[in-house]
Protein backbone atom coordinates (compact mmCIF):
# COMPACT_ATOMS: atom_id res chain seq x y z
CA UNK A 1 0.00 0.00 0.00
CA UNK A 2 1.14 3.30 -0.77
CA UNK A 3 2.33 5.63 2.33
CA UNK A 4 -0.04 8.64 2.72
CA UNK A 5 1.82 12.04 1.55
CA UNK A 6 0.69 13.09 4.34
CA UNK A 7 2.09 10.97 6.47
CA UNK A 8 3.61 13.90 8.22
CA UNK A 9 -0.03 14.45 9.41
CA UNK A 10 -1.35 11.82 12.22
CA UNK A 11 -4.99 11.39 11.49
CA UNK A 12 -7.60 13.68 12.75
CA UNK A 13 -8.47 11.82 16.49
CA UNK A 14 -12.17 9.94 16.00
CA UNK A 15 -12.75 11.30 19.50
CA UNK A 16 -14.18 7.57 20.27
CA UNK A 17 -12.15 4.82 22.21
CA UNK A 18 -14.13 2.17 20.60
CA UNK A 19 -12.06 0.22 18.17
CA UNK A 20 -15.27 -0.08 15.97
CA UNK A 21 -14.23 0.11 11.98
CA UNK A 22 -15.38 3.59 10.14
CA UNK A 23 -14.45 3.99 6.81
CA UNK A 24 -15.28 7.94 5.99
CA UNK A 25 -15.53 8.42 2.36
CA UNK A 26 -17.88 11.37 2.62
CA UNK A 27 -15.33 14.11 2.10
CA UNK A 28 -17.21 16.10 0.09
CA UNK A 29 -19.97 16.65 2.50
CA UNK A 30 -16.97 17.81 5.43
CA UNK A 31 -13.32 17.12 5.82
CA UNK A 32 -12.00 16.58 9.31
CA UNK A 33 -9.39 19.11 9.48
CA UNK A 34 -5.81 18.68 9.14
CA UNK A 35 -4.55 18.26 12.68
CA UNK A 36 -1.12 20.78 11.28
CA UNK A 37 -4.22 23.18 10.64
CA UNK A 38 -5.74 23.04 14.27
CA UNK A 39 -2.06 22.97 16.12
CA UNK A 40 -1.81 26.76 13.62
CA UNK A 41 -4.74 27.96 14.55
CA UNK A 42 -5.19 27.53 18.47
CA UNK A 43 -3.09 30.63 19.61
CA UNK A 44 -5.37 32.77 17.58
CA UNK A 45 -8.19 31.25 20.37
CA UNK A 46 -6.35 31.39 23.28
CA UNK A 47 -5.29 34.83 23.84
CA UNK A 48 -2.50 37.56 22.83
CA UNK A 49 -4.90 38.45 18.97
CA UNK A 50 -6.45 41.46 18.38
CA UNK A 51 -9.11 42.66 15.91
CA UNK A 52 -7.23 42.91 12.50
CA UNK A 53 -8.95 46.62 12.49
CA UNK A 54 -7.67 47.61 15.83
CA UNK A 55 -4.61 50.70 15.76
CA UNK A 56 -2.55 48.50 18.52
CA UNK A 57 0.27 46.54 18.07
CA UNK A 58 -2.44 43.18 18.43
CA UNK A 59 -4.35 44.41 16.08
CA UNK A 60 -1.17 45.04 13.29
CA UNK A 61 0.00 41.03 14.14
CA UNK A 62 -3.64 40.09 13.54
CA UNK A 63 -3.39 41.93 10.15
CA UNK A 64 -0.56 40.62 9.57
CA UNK A 65 -1.44 36.77 9.92
CA UNK A 66 -4.66 38.33 7.82
CA UNK A 67 -2.70 39.13 4.64
CA UNK A 68 -0.36 35.90 5.66
CA UNK A 69 -3.48 33.67 4.78
CA UNK A 70 -4.56 35.64 1.78
CA UNK A 71 -0.76 35.08 -0.02
CA UNK A 72 -1.06 31.55 0.59
CA UNK A 73 -4.63 31.38 -0.97
CA UNK A 74 -3.56 33.27 -3.62
CA UNK A 75 -0.29 31.18 -4.53
CA UNK A 76 -2.73 28.14 -4.23
CA UNK A 77 -4.51 29.27 -7.62
CA UNK A 78 -1.71 31.67 -9.37
CA UNK A 79 -3.40 34.60 -8.47
CA UNK A 80 -2.30 38.11 -6.86
CA UNK A 81 -3.20 38.61 -2.92
CA UNK A 82 -5.04 41.92 -2.91
CA UNK A 83 -7.82 40.28 -4.93
CA UNK A 84 -8.74 37.69 -1.82
CA UNK A 85 -11.99 38.51 0.00
CA UNK A 86 -12.67 36.72 2.68
CA UNK A 87 -16.26 35.04 3.71
CA UNK A 88 -18.11 32.18 5.61
CA UNK A 89 -17.85 29.97 3.37
CA UNK A 90 -18.28 29.45 -0.69
CA UNK A 91 -21.88 29.56 -0.62
CA UNK A 92 -21.21 33.11 0.78
CA UNK A 93 -18.73 34.01 -1.84
CA UNK A 94 -20.71 32.36 -4.63
CA UNK A 95 -23.58 34.88 -3.55
CA UNK A 96 -21.32 37.83 -3.54
CA UNK A 97 -19.85 36.81 -7.36
CA UNK A 98 -23.19 36.58 -9.14
CA UNK A 99 -25.10 39.22 -7.03
CA UNK A 100 -22.42 41.56 -6.55
CA UNK A 101 -20.75 41.70 -9.86
CA UNK A 102 -24.14 41.59 -12.14
CA UNK A 103 -26.18 44.03 -9.71
CA UNK A 104 -23.20 46.67 -9.99
CA UNK A 105 -22.84 46.58 -13.64
CA UNK A 106 -25.14 47.33 -16.33
CA UNK A 107 -25.28 43.59 -18.03
CA UNK A 108 -28.68 42.34 -17.64
CA UNK A 109 -27.31 38.80 -18.37
CA UNK A 110 -25.34 35.43 -16.92
CA UNK A 111 -24.54 32.48 -18.33
CA UNK A 112 -23.80 29.22 -16.08
CA UNK A 113 -24.46 25.52 -16.30
CA UNK A 114 -27.00 23.21 -15.29
CA UNK A 115 -25.11 21.56 -12.94
CA UNK A 116 -23.66 24.36 -10.47
CA UNK A 117 -23.37 24.05 -6.90
CA UNK A 118 -27.14 25.33 -5.70
CA UNK A 119 -25.95 28.52 -4.40
CA UNK A 120 -24.75 29.57 -7.42
CA UNK A 121 -27.80 28.71 -9.21
CA UNK A 122 -30.08 30.10 -6.69
CA UNK A 123 -28.00 33.44 -6.57
CA UNK A 124 -29.29 33.23 -10.50
CA UNK A 125 -32.86 32.21 -9.83
CA UNK A 126 -32.51 35.28 -7.96
CA UNK A 127 -31.44 37.68 -10.24
CA UNK A 128 -34.15 36.33 -12.57
CA UNK A 129 -36.94 37.86 -10.25
CA UNK A 130 -35.09 40.93 -10.93
CA UNK A 131 -35.57 40.40 -14.70
CA UNK A 132 -31.54 39.63 -15.52
CA UNK A 133 -32.04 36.55 -17.61
CA UNK A 134 -30.29 33.68 -17.53
CA UNK A 135 -28.95 30.84 -19.98
CA UNK A 136 -28.29 27.61 -18.11
CA UNK A 137 -25.79 25.80 -20.71
CA UNK A 138 -26.48 21.88 -20.51
CA UNK A 139 -24.02 19.33 -20.27
CA UNK A 140 -22.69 16.58 -22.10
CA UNK A 141 -23.91 12.81 -20.61
CA UNK A 142 -20.61 12.74 -18.53
CA UNK A 143 -21.25 16.04 -17.16
CA UNK A 144 -18.91 18.30 -19.47
CA UNK A 145 -19.69 21.60 -20.35
CA UNK A 146 -18.92 22.21 -24.04
CA UNK A 147 -16.81 25.81 -24.56
CA UNK A 148 -18.99 26.16 -27.73
CA UNK A 149 -22.03 26.10 -26.15
CA UNK A 150 -21.23 28.87 -23.57
CA UNK A 151 -19.92 30.86 -26.25
CA UNK A 152 -23.12 30.12 -28.49
CA UNK A 153 -24.93 31.49 -25.11
CA UNK A 154 -22.85 35.00 -24.62
CA UNK A 155 -25.04 38.45 -25.59
CA UNK A 156 -24.12 41.79 -26.25
CA UNK A 157 -25.50 42.22 -22.31
CA UNK A 158 -23.80 39.41 -20.54
CA UNK A 159 -22.16 40.46 -17.36
CA UNK A 160 -21.12 37.57 -16.32
CA UNK A 161 -20.07 33.70 -17.02
CA UNK A 162 -19.76 31.35 -13.95
CA UNK A 163 -18.94 28.01 -14.57
CA UNK A 164 -17.72 25.62 -11.84
CA UNK A 165 -14.18 24.05 -12.27
CA UNK A 166 -15.48 20.60 -11.08
CA UNK A 167 -18.48 19.09 -10.11
CA UNK A 168 -18.84 17.79 -6.64
CA UNK A 169 -21.54 14.89 -7.42
CA UNK A 170 -20.43 13.60 -10.63
CA UNK A 171 -16.33 14.45 -10.22
CA UNK A 172 -16.23 15.75 -13.85
CA UNK A 173 -13.47 18.42 -14.87
CA UNK A 174 -14.68 21.43 -16.59
CA UNK A 175 -12.49 22.65 -19.44
CA UNK A 176 -12.04 26.46 -18.11
CA UNK A 177 -8.87 27.11 -19.79
CA UNK A 178 -10.69 27.21 -23.41
CA UNK A 179 -13.77 29.00 -21.61
CA UNK A 180 -11.51 31.52 -20.23
CA UNK A 181 -10.63 32.07 -23.77
CA UNK A 182 -13.52 32.87 -25.26
CA UNK A 183 -14.63 35.35 -22.00
CA UNK A 184 -11.55 36.81 -22.21
CA UNK A 185 -11.65 36.92 -25.91
CA UNK A 186 -15.97 38.63 -25.51
CA UNK A 187 -14.52 40.73 -22.46
CA UNK A 188 -16.99 38.85 -20.43
CA UNK A 189 -15.99 38.54 -16.54
CA UNK A 190 -15.31 34.63 -15.50
CA UNK A 191 -16.55 33.47 -12.15
CA UNK A 192 -15.14 29.54 -11.33
CA UNK A 193 -17.02 28.23 -7.88
CA UNK A 194 -13.38 26.20 -7.38
CA UNK A 195 -14.34 24.40 -3.95
CA UNK A 196 -14.08 20.87 -5.66
CA UNK A 197 -11.16 21.03 -7.36
CA UNK A 198 -8.98 23.81 -5.54
CA UNK A 199 -5.94 21.40 -4.03
CA UNK A 200 -7.10 18.75 -5.95
CA UNK A 201 -5.90 19.42 -9.17
CA UNK A 202 -4.27 22.31 -10.65
CA UNK A 203 -5.57 26.17 -11.30
CA UNK A 204 -3.82 29.25 -12.73
CA UNK A 205 -6.30 32.20 -12.32
CA UNK A 206 -4.24 34.43 -14.21
CA UNK A 207 -2.93 32.19 -16.80
CA UNK A 208 -6.49 30.93 -17.73
CA UNK A 209 -8.23 34.17 -17.52
CA UNK A 210 -10.30 33.47 -14.54
CA UNK A 211 -11.69 36.74 -12.86
CA UNK A 212 -13.63 35.36 -9.87
CA UNK A 213 -12.55 32.71 -7.97
CA UNK A 214 -14.70 30.46 -5.06
CA UNK A 215 -12.68 28.63 -2.24
CA UNK A 216 -14.16 26.81 0.68
CA UNK A 217 -11.31 26.46 3.57
CA UNK A 218 -13.34 22.68 4.39
CA UNK A 219 -12.32 21.55 1.54
CA UNK A 220 -8.98 22.06 1.75
CA UNK A 221 -8.90 20.30 5.01
CA UNK A 222 -9.00 23.68 6.92
CA UNK A 223 -11.92 24.64 9.55
CA UNK A 224 -15.57 25.28 8.53
CA UNK A 225 -17.02 28.35 8.33
CA UNK A 226 -14.23 30.22 6.45
CA UNK A 227 -14.28 30.88 2.62
CA UNK A 228 -12.87 33.09 0.09
CA UNK A 229 -14.00 34.96 -3.04
CA UNK A 230 -10.66 35.61 -5.38
CA UNK A 231 -11.69 39.25 -7.61
CA UNK A 232 -9.76 40.11 -9.94
CA UNK A 233 -8.90 43.78 -8.62
CA UNK A 234 -9.68 45.97 -11.14
CA UNK A 235 -13.70 44.37 -10.99
CA UNK A 236 -16.16 46.41 -9.53
CA UNK A 237 -18.63 44.27 -6.76
CA UNK A 238 -21.38 45.94 -4.80
CA UNK A 239 -21.35 44.26 -1.57
CA UNK A 240 -24.29 41.82 -0.33
CA UNK A 241 -23.28 41.98 3.76
CA UNK A 242 -23.09 45.50 5.11
CA UNK A 243 -21.43 47.39 7.56
CA UNK A 244 -17.95 48.71 8.83
CA UNK A 245 -16.28 48.22 5.10
CA UNK A 246 -13.81 45.35 6.06
CA UNK A 247 -12.21 43.13 3.31
CA UNK A 248 -11.87 46.41 0.89
CA UNK A 249 -15.89 46.93 1.45
CA UNK A 250 -16.93 43.56 0.12
CA UNK A 251 -17.84 41.95 3.19
CA UNK A 252 -18.32 43.71 6.24
CA UNK A 253 -18.33 42.19 9.60
CA UNK A 254 -14.91 41.57 11.82
CA UNK A 255 -12.90 38.36 10.05
CA UNK A 256 -12.96 35.00 11.64
CA UNK A 257 -9.64 34.70 12.00
CA UNK A 258 -8.62 31.98 13.63
CA UNK A 259 -10.43 30.12 11.03
CA UNK A 260 -8.73 32.44 8.26
CA UNK A 261 -5.46 31.35 9.54
CA UNK A 262 -6.46 28.23 9.49
CA UNK A 263 -7.79 27.69 5.30
CA UNK A 264 -4.59 29.52 4.96
CA UNK A 265 -2.00 27.09 6.16
CA UNK A 266 -4.70 24.80 5.09
CA UNK A 267 -4.02 26.16 1.51
CA UNK A 268 -0.55 25.98 1.75
CA UNK A 269 -0.29 22.22 2.77
CA UNK A 270 -2.88 21.77 -0.24
CA UNK A 271 -0.31 23.10 -2.44
CA UNK A 272 2.55 21.48 -1.49
CA UNK A 273 1.37 17.83 -1.10
CA UNK A 274 -1.44 18.46 -4.42
CA UNK A 275 0.92 16.62 -6.93
CA UNK A 276 1.75 13.58 -4.69
CA UNK A 277 -1.85 13.04 -2.97
CA UNK A 278 -3.61 13.44 -6.37
CA UNK A 279 -1.65 10.41 -7.72
CA UNK A 280 -2.17 8.69 -4.57
CA UNK A 281 -6.00 9.24 -4.44
CA UNK A 282 -6.64 8.93 -8.09
CA UNK A 283 -5.32 5.48 -8.25
CA UNK A 284 -7.71 4.53 -5.01
CA UNK A 285 -10.61 6.10 -7.00
CA UNK A 286 -9.72 3.67 -9.46
CA UNK A 287 -9.86 0.74 -7.72
CA UNK A 288 -13.03 1.69 -6.28
CA UNK A 289 -14.33 2.56 -9.66
CA UNK A 290 -13.54 -0.58 -11.08
CA UNK A 291 -13.99 -2.88 -8.49
CA UNK A 292 -18.02 -1.73 -7.98
CA UNK A 293 -18.48 -1.51 -11.49
CA UNK A 294 -17.05 -4.88 -11.95
CA UNK A 295 -19.12 -6.27 -8.89
CA UNK A 296 -22.17 -4.56 -8.62
CA UNK A 297 -24.79 -5.64 -11.36
CA UNK A 298 -26.06 -3.45 -13.41
CA UNK A 299 -24.07 -0.54 -11.97
CA UNK A 300 -22.53 2.16 -14.07
CA UNK A 301 -20.06 5.40 -13.42
CA UNK A 302 -21.70 8.57 -13.35
CA UNK A 303 -19.09 11.82 -14.31
CA UNK A 304 -16.27 11.47 -16.41
CA UNK A 305 -13.29 9.25 -16.58
CA UNK A 306 -9.45 9.24 -15.46
CA UNK A 307 -7.91 12.84 -16.19
CA UNK A 308 -11.29 14.55 -16.70
CA UNK A 309 -12.44 13.25 -13.32
CA UNK A 310 -11.24 14.80 -9.86
CA UNK A 311 -9.18 12.50 -8.14
CA UNK A 312 -10.62 11.94 -5.22
CA UNK A 313 -14.07 11.22 -6.54
CA UNK A 314 -16.38 7.98 -6.81
CA UNK A 315 -20.24 8.22 -8.47
CA UNK A 316 -22.43 5.82 -10.00
CA UNK A 317 -25.90 4.48 -10.16
CA UNK A 318 -27.08 1.14 -9.33
CA UNK A 319 -30.27 0.12 -10.88
CA UNK A 320 -33.23 -1.45 -8.86
CA UNK A 321 -31.92 0.00 -5.15
CA UNK A 322 -32.53 3.49 -3.18
CA UNK A 323 -29.29 5.36 -2.54
CA UNK A 324 -31.62 6.11 1.01
CA UNK A 325 -31.39 2.58 1.73
CA UNK A 326 -28.08 1.58 0.64
CA UNK A 327 -26.44 4.22 2.78
CA UNK A 328 -28.06 3.17 5.33
CA UNK A 329 -27.07 -0.57 5.32
CA UNK A 330 -23.41 0.79 4.52
CA UNK A 331 -23.49 2.67 7.78
CA UNK A 332 -24.74 -0.42 10.00
CA UNK A 333 -21.29 -1.46 8.47
CA UNK A 334 -19.27 1.37 9.23
CA UNK A 335 -19.08 3.22 6.02
CA UNK A 336 -20.48 6.89 5.65
CA UNK A 337 -21.00 7.83 2.13
CA UNK A 338 -23.69 9.87 0.39
CA UNK A 339 -26.28 9.65 -2.39
CA UNK A 340 -24.27 13.22 -3.85
CA UNK A 341 -26.97 16.44 -3.33
CA UNK A 342 -27.95 17.24 0.37
CA UNK A 343 -30.70 19.29 -1.34
CA UNK A 344 -31.69 16.21 -3.33
CA UNK A 345 -31.69 13.99 -0.41
CA UNK A 346 -34.19 16.75 1.51
CA UNK A 347 -36.68 16.36 -0.98
CA UNK A 348 -36.75 13.36 -2.57
CA UNK A 349 -36.36 14.56 -6.21
CA UNK A 350 -33.58 13.57 -8.53
CA UNK A 351 -31.02 15.92 -8.40
CA UNK A 352 -30.37 18.69 -11.20
CA UNK A 353 -26.67 17.66 -12.15
CA UNK A 354 -27.92 13.59 -12.33
CA UNK A 355 -31.12 15.17 -14.26
CA UNK A 356 -28.64 17.47 -16.73
CA UNK A 357 -26.82 14.59 -17.58
CA UNK A 358 -29.59 12.43 -18.88
CA UNK A 359 -30.47 10.21 -15.67
CA UNK A 360 -34.22 8.91 -15.61
CA UNK A 361 -35.52 9.22 -12.32
CA UNK A 362 -35.01 5.31 -11.59
CA UNK A 363 -31.46 5.74 -11.99
CA UNK A 364 -30.97 8.88 -10.27
CA UNK A 365 -32.99 6.92 -6.77
CA UNK A 366 -29.67 3.83 -6.99
CA UNK A 367 -27.30 7.15 -7.18
CA UNK A 368 -24.00 6.93 -4.24
CA UNK A 369 -21.10 8.79 -4.03
CA UNK A 370 -17.87 7.90 -2.75
CA UNK A 371 -15.62 10.82 -1.98
CA UNK A 372 -11.70 9.90 -0.58
CA UNK A 373 -9.30 12.39 1.29
CA UNK A 374 -6.33 12.70 2.88
CA UNK A 375 -6.94 9.63 5.27
CA UNK A 376 -8.41 7.25 2.63
CA UNK A 377 -6.38 4.32 3.00
CA UNK A 378 -6.02 1.02 0.37
CA UNK A 379 -7.29 -1.61 3.21
CA UNK A 380 -10.49 0.78 3.37
CA UNK A 381 -11.21 0.82 -0.31
CA UNK A 382 -10.92 -2.70 -0.61
CA UNK A 383 -13.40 -2.86 2.53
CA UNK A 384 -16.33 -0.97 0.69
CA UNK A 385 -15.68 -3.07 -2.60
CA UNK A 386 -16.38 -6.42 -0.56
CA UNK A 387 -18.97 -4.67 1.42
CA UNK A 388 -21.49 -3.23 -1.33
CA UNK A 389 -22.38 -5.92 -3.82
CA UNK A 390 -23.37 -7.78 -0.81
CA UNK A 391 -25.81 -4.76 0.22
CA UNK A 392 -26.61 -4.38 -2.88
CA UNK A 393 -28.06 -7.88 -3.87
CA UNK A 394 -29.61 -8.07 -0.29
CA UNK A 395 -31.75 -5.19 -0.92
CA UNK A 396 -32.67 -6.04 -4.41
CA UNK A 397 -34.30 -9.44 -3.38
CA UNK A 398 -36.46 -7.65 -0.52
CA UNK A 399 -37.70 -5.27 -3.27
CA UNK A 400 -41.19 -5.77 -4.17
CA UNK B 1 -61.36 27.29 -14.73
CA UNK B 2 -63.47 26.10 -11.78
CA UNK B 3 -62.98 27.71 -8.96
CA UNK B 4 -61.26 25.63 -6.12
CA UNK B 5 -61.11 26.97 -2.15
CA UNK B 6 -58.10 25.72 -0.96
CA UNK B 7 -58.43 24.07 2.57
CA UNK B 8 -55.02 25.43 3.48
CA UNK B 9 -52.53 28.12 2.11
CA UNK B 10 -48.93 28.16 2.67
CA UNK B 11 -46.47 31.42 1.61
CA UNK B 12 -43.39 30.53 -0.03
CA UNK B 13 -42.56 33.79 -1.02
CA UNK B 14 -38.47 34.56 -1.04
CA UNK B 15 -37.67 31.12 -0.76
CA UNK B 16 -35.51 29.20 -3.09
CA UNK B 17 -35.70 25.28 -4.33
CA UNK B 18 -35.51 23.23 -2.03
CA UNK B 19 -37.63 25.12 0.51
CA UNK B 20 -40.80 25.48 -1.49
CA UNK B 21 -41.11 21.78 -2.37
CA UNK B 22 -40.07 20.81 1.77
CA UNK B 23 -42.87 23.17 3.00
CA UNK B 24 -45.62 21.68 0.42
CA UNK B 25 -44.39 18.09 1.69
CA UNK B 26 -45.11 19.06 5.41
CA UNK B 27 -48.18 21.95 4.61
CA UNK B 28 -49.74 18.78 2.86
CA UNK B 29 -49.40 15.74 6.08
CA UNK B 30 -52.33 16.82 7.78
CA UNK B 31 -54.48 17.09 4.70
CA UNK B 32 -56.95 14.46 4.66
CA UNK B 33 -57.11 12.87 0.87
CA UNK B 34 -59.70 15.61 -1.36
CA UNK B 35 -58.64 18.47 0.41
CA UNK B 36 -56.64 21.33 -1.44
CA UNK B 37 -53.10 23.09 -0.59
CA UNK B 38 -52.42 26.34 -2.22
CA UNK B 39 -49.11 27.54 -2.27
CA UNK B 40 -47.32 30.87 -3.91
CA UNK B 41 -44.10 31.03 -4.49
CA UNK B 42 -41.84 33.77 -6.73
CA UNK B 43 -38.75 31.01 -7.21
CA UNK B 44 -38.53 30.85 -11.02
CA UNK B 45 -37.73 26.84 -10.56
CA UNK B 46 -40.27 26.03 -8.73
CA UNK B 47 -43.33 25.15 -11.69
CA UNK B 48 -40.49 22.78 -12.69
CA UNK B 49 -40.27 21.26 -9.33
CA UNK B 50 -44.02 21.27 -8.49
CA UNK B 51 -44.58 19.47 -11.75
CA UNK B 52 -42.30 16.67 -10.52
CA UNK B 53 -43.17 16.58 -6.75
CA UNK B 54 -46.07 15.77 -7.82
CA UNK B 55 -46.08 13.73 -10.79
CA UNK B 56 -43.61 11.55 -8.30
CA UNK B 57 -45.94 11.51 -5.61
CA UNK B 58 -49.00 11.63 -7.47
CA UNK B 59 -51.22 13.73 -5.64
CA UNK B 60 -53.19 16.86 -8.14
CA UNK B 61 -52.05 20.07 -9.40
CA UNK B 62 -54.80 21.45 -9.95
CA UNK B 63 -53.80 24.76 -11.21
CA UNK B 64 -50.81 26.82 -11.86
CA UNK B 65 -51.85 30.62 -12.06
CA UNK B 66 -49.12 33.20 -12.47
CA UNK B 67 -49.51 36.77 -11.32
CA UNK B 68 -46.27 38.90 -12.37
CA UNK B 69 -43.60 36.92 -10.78
CA UNK B 70 -45.51 35.29 -7.86
CA UNK B 71 -47.18 31.75 -9.10
CA UNK B 72 -49.96 30.38 -7.34
CA UNK B 73 -49.57 26.79 -6.97
CA UNK B 74 -53.01 24.44 -6.01
CA UNK B 75 -52.32 20.91 -5.10
CA UNK B 76 -55.19 18.35 -3.92
CA UNK B 77 -54.15 15.42 -1.73
CA UNK B 78 -54.73 12.16 -3.36
CA UNK B 79 -53.96 9.63 -0.50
Amino acid sequence: MARSSASSSERPSSGSTAAATRVYLDYAAFSPVDPRVVAVMRPFFEGGVGNPSAPHSLGLEARASLDGARAKLARLVGATPTGVVFTSGATEANNLAVKGLVSRGPGRHVVTSAVEHISVINACRDLEKHGVGVSYVGVSADGRVDPGAVADALRPDTALVSIMAANGEIGTVQPLRDIGRITRSRGVPFHVDAVNAAGRVPIAVDEWGIDLLTLSSNDLYGPPGAGALWVRPELKLSPIVLGGGQERGYRSGTENLPAIVGMGVAADLARAELQAEATRLAALRDRLLTGLVERVRGSRVTGALAGDRLPHHTSLVVPGVKADSVLLELDLRGVAASSGSACAALTGEPSHVLRAIGCDREAAEGSLCFTLGRWTTAAEIDYVIDVVPGVVERLRRLAP
Amino acid sequence: MPVVAPNKKIDCLGLFCPMPILKVREAMIPLTPGQVLEMLSDDPASEADMKSWTTRTGHELLAIERDGAVFRFLVRKTK
